[in-house]
């Protein structure tokens, strides 16, 4: 595993500026996977969560440990796995399929949260994860359960 | 082990998926997993796993898509079981 690899993960990310959350990974294998995100203190949600009092949204802190502990892991499954060699130039179309979470911290903008996903199981295409997110202190943000599958999109169906 | 007991012990196994206690109460071999038990679809795979440890199986891609209804799922379990004596 190189930094060659990463970027191509990052490069095969199915997200685009305001609802990208992912700047690094930091290591990555079968077992698990870090990264890291720095909340853009612009981000579109700052203006109204809240009005004059800015704080990210429990969902948003969801979203970045989902976007690096499940979909950057899933993508690296893809990209190893013969099964998937037919998807892999198409579409990816990561969906989460369950949440449990458990917020420690607030998260203010500007601040840097480092995500630690540890797998459960890759079976019968469901990825299901244990993730932390950490602040700069290292001190726990949120934790919790993820699982999520990908889509294969045939854009004709629709 | 035959079907029956196979039942009663797959409900105990659906239990924490399903929200529709009126469909595990009256469960049978007709029982749909996902239109009656309303369980999701990723779901099935956490079942999948729980009858896997429990029957002391290994459930394969192509036995996984034959389960849909309660009916399906005891044969495949009874199925692997055979293939593991």
């Amino acid at each position: 595993m190189n930094i060659d690899m990463y970027q191509h993960i990052l490069d095969k990310l199915p997200y685009k500026s305001s609802f990208r959350f992912v700047d690094a990974i930091l290591s990555l294998d079968e077992t698990g996977v870090t990264g890291e995100y720095t909340l853009r203190k612009d981000a579109f949600f700052y203006e109204d969560h809240f009005v004059g009092n800015p704080v990210t949204p429990g969902v948003i802190v969801t979203e970045i440990m989902a976007q690096i502990g499940v979909v950057a892991l899933g993508i690296y499954y893809i990209l190893n796995s013969p099964e998937y060699a037919e998807v892999r130039g198409g579409n990816l179309f990561p969906l989460l399929t369950s949440t449990e979470v458990s917020f420690y911290k607030m998260v203010f903008p500007g601040q840097k949260l480092t995500v630690i996903s540890k797998q459960q199981y890759f079976r019968f295409g469901k990825l299901k994860c244990y993730i932390e997110a950490l602040d700069e202190h290292k001190e726990l943000v949120a934790r919790g359960m993820f699982a999520g599958v990908i889509k294969k999109t045939d854009k004709k169906d629709n | 082990m035959d079907r029956q007991e196979i039942l009663a012990e797959l409900k105990k196994v659906l239990t924490p998926y399903t929200a529709n206690k009126e469909a595990l109460n009256s469960l049978n071999e007709q029982t749909d997993l996902i239109k009656d038990l309303k369980i999701n679809s990723a779901n099935l795979v956490d079942i999948f796993i729980d009858a896997e440890s429990k029957y002391d199986i290994e459930i394969d891609m192509d036995s996984a898509e034959k389960i849909h209804d309660v009916g399906s799922c005891i044969d495949v379990i009874l199925e692997k079981m055979k293939q593991r004596n």
